[in-house]
């Protein structure tokens, strides 16, 4: 998928902090889950961008700031070269015709109440200027068989269609305002594995088609391979590694990035008791009272005294190819072939 | 006897005081049919599985939602709701026993003891208003009438087996204390607290992280590597399966559509679904393009099509598919098809 050059979406220093209260009648914060701590990168047109992590790493709620579905703490996000933490109104309904949401879960994510073609028409009502309204059956119908479902289902309700075509169907929604980027929030994860291969598909058809940027969320790392050109790793709200999909698979840097790559089990039994495994100790600490300095250190095998006491910041270390938040990166000798 | 290491299967006494024949396997399901009823009409959830399973050898039953793969464990386990559930034609010989010609008292004396299972989603199988400690110890106290100090201490022992950080100082902690992948040691400890022979693993890292997957799995092998059980992994992930199996058992609609030894199976499959699901994992060589993608949908078990129910979403169909369900035909000595045209499967495996 050829990405030019210009940036679609520019995140910064992007933070978001959900206070933890206490007490009844004088609530006083005692503290903060610390979601997204930091995060910046660019979204190019026409690229995908895939941002993998474990559950409780933020990525889910970075999405939920990305389409301004919450405010941020500090940091920017410009969607198109328009900041949208801070927009209100008008403003802001302008800027979200350009960013979509599609969402994990196919069966709440749609309402049972509507009929198909009320559910992908909807940004219609809600954007009423975008197509006048004697058109608009016509144009859900258009989104129907774009998405590969039949046009003549569109009097149908969400429980008449199975969890890939409910996919489909909130797939369609987000399409209906041409928008520029869509954000994907672990959007296979719910579905049958023959079925997901479909809507991975159906994803990269629609890209080429109509030059979207999608920011791809997953836990799946073979998925996000598939179809990302780069990638960010995040651990506890931090991007700890961000390359291109060949350097983060290929020449993980991250000692984090490495254990998540060595944990996927490998669906292929040749040559099992040979494969190296880097099998983690213990659970990510709590996102309320993250660790002191690095991150990971508290799970790492490299910590030393250093990674305690001084946070390594995201950039590119000498002598290697992509940015990484590690003191000791783990560096490949080998110069990369292009 | 403390602890899960100690004791082979045939150290442990049969139950009725019968001796263990030795060559009957540990577990065979001969034509297992299991029926729903629902208001729409009976859903044939299971129609006609069959597998077996030696000591310390590790089966894996893979298949998608609906395939019948949790049901077949149900009821191995006899902990199907019935009804509506209904078994209606079928065996299942545990040591050449058949458990569903059982009396409910006889069956209980079996589950838990002999046969234990865990199951994905650990908090809802976990007590929430007993401590961990106390439910791990009722498996001592219940099945081998324990003291409470006692089934204390040996549930201590099993926490610190399965690699709980200071399991003496969390015995007194909820399951809501805990994360995900510490309920799922849990589980594991009380499963394997009365050293069955037979463990069943219904999606056992489903709902975890993949560093934490790795974890659960590298546990679970080598709990069984010391204890020489039985083991039915049950999952829909391909890679967990090629990890980890030694048999490999693919359901559809309700029947084992291609049953070999994983290496077989992952080289050269033997039917086109198998096939197709192995098509269909993301790989380097071919990114940037579509994937290979099984089209269609699962059949609906309320109406199944006549023949095969794979035909209508199969690329190898003929004309006979929709009109004649294939048998499982025997195509080596540890593999099955049921595939009318399995030798065309497996040529174009290579292809």
């Amino acid at each position: 998928m050829a990405a030019t050059g210009d940036p679609v979406l520019e995140v910064r220093d992007l933070v978001k902090h959900f206070p933890v209260t206490q007490g009844v009648l004088a609530r006083r914060q005692v503290g903060a889950i610390r979601a997204v701590d930091g995060v910046s990168f660019d979204l190019r047109r026409g690229e995908t961008l895939g941002i993998v992590g474990e559950s409780g790493c933020g990525k889910s709620t970075l999405a939920r700031l990305l389409m301004a579905l919450e405010r941020p703490t500090s940091g920017s996000v410009r969607v198109g070269g328009r900041e949208i933490t801070r927009a209100k109104g008008a403003e802001l309904k302008q800027v979200r015709r350009n960013i979509q949401l599609v969402m994990q879960d196919p069966y709440t994510s749609l309402n049972p109440r509507m009929t198909v073609g009320d559910i992908v028409g909807e940004p219609y009502e809600i954007h009423q200027d975008v197509l006048p309204r004697g058109r608009r059956r016509r144009r859900v119908q258009e989104l129907l068989e774009i998405v590969g479902l039949d046009p003549d289902h569109a009097d149908r309700y969400p429980h008449q269609f199975s969890g890939g075509q409910r996919q489909r169907i909130g797939i369609a929604r987000g399409l209906a305002l041409r928008p520029e980027i869509i954000v994907c929030d672990e959007p296979v994860s719910a579905l049958d594995v023959s079925i997901q291969a479909q809507v991975v598909n159906l994803l990269g058809r629609l890209q080429q088609e109509f030059g979207l940027s999608y920011i791809f969320i997953a836990h799946d790392l073979s998925v996000v391979r598939h179809i990302s050109d780069r990638v960010g790793v995040m651990y506890l709200g931090k991007v700890v590694e961000l390359g291109r999909d060949a350097d983060i698979y290929g020449r993980p840097e991250h000692p984090y990035t490495r254990a998540l790559l060595s944990a996927v089990p490998v669906p292929d039994p040749d040559g099992r008791e040979r494969r190296e495994r880097i099998i983690l100790q213990g659970d990510p600490p709590s996102p309320a009272d993250p660790p002191s300095g690095c991150r990971f250190r508290t799970r790492c095998w490299k910590a030393r005294d250093v990674c305690a006491q001084q946070e390594p910041p995201l950039q590119v270390r000498p002598g290697a190819s992509h940015e990484s938040a590690c003191h000791f990166p783990e560096l490949y000798p080998v110069p990369r072939p292009y | 006897m403390t602890g899960i290491t100690g004791g082979t299967p045939s150290m442990l006494p049969a139950w009725g005081g019968g001796a263990v024949p030795r060559n009957e396997p540990l577990l065979a399901v001969e034509d297992l049919h299991v029926e729903f009823a629902t208001r729409q009409g009976a859903v044939k959830a299971v129609n006609g599985v069959d597998y077996t399973l030696e000591a310390g050898e590790t089966l894996a039953v893979l298949g998608e939602s609906g395939s019948g793969k949790s049901v077949t464990a149900q009821a191995i386990m006899g902990i199907l709701d019935t009804p509506p559930a209904r078994v209606t034609r079928g065996r299942v010989l545990f040591r050449g026993t058949d458990l569903l010609g059982l009396s409910e008292e006889n069956r209980a004396r079996v589950r838990g003891r002999r046969i234990a299972m865990i199951f994905q989603d650990a908090l809802s199988a976990l007590n929430p208003v007993f401590t961990v400690g106390w439910q791990i110890g009722e498996m001592f106290r219940v099945h081998q009438g324990a003291s409470r100090r006692d089934a204390e201490r040996r549930a201590v022992e099993l926490m610190d087996r399965v690699r709980i950080p200071g399991a003496a100082r969390r015995l007194h902690d909820y399951p809501h204390q805990f994360s995900g992948g510490m309920r799922q040691r849990i589980m594991i400890a009380m499963a394997v607290a009365l050293e069955p022979e037979l463990l069943i693993a219904d999606e056992p890292t489903t709902a975890l992280d993949v560093t934490v997957q790795a974890q659960i799995m590298e546990l679970l092998t080598e709990i069984q590597r010391e204890s020489g059980m039985g083991m039915i992994l049950i999952t829909h992930d391909l890679g967990v399966v090629a990890d980890a199996a030694d048999k490999i058992a693919v359901m559809y609609g309700g029947r084992i559509v291609e049953h070999a030894l994983v290496h077989d199976a992952y080289r050269a499959p033997a039917h086109p679904y198998t096939r197709g699901l192995l098509d269909s994992i993301p790989r380097i060589d071919r990114k940037g393009r579509e994937l290979h993608a099984i089209t269609g949908l699962p059949p609906n078990l309320l109406d199944m099509p006549p023949g095969c129910s794979f035909a209508p979403r199969c690329p190898y169909r003929q004309g006979d598919c929709a009109v004649e369900a294939p048998p499982l035909h025997r195509i080596g000595p540890t593999r099955g098809s049921a595939c009318h045209y399995w030798r065309e499967v497996l040529d174009g495996s290579h292809g």
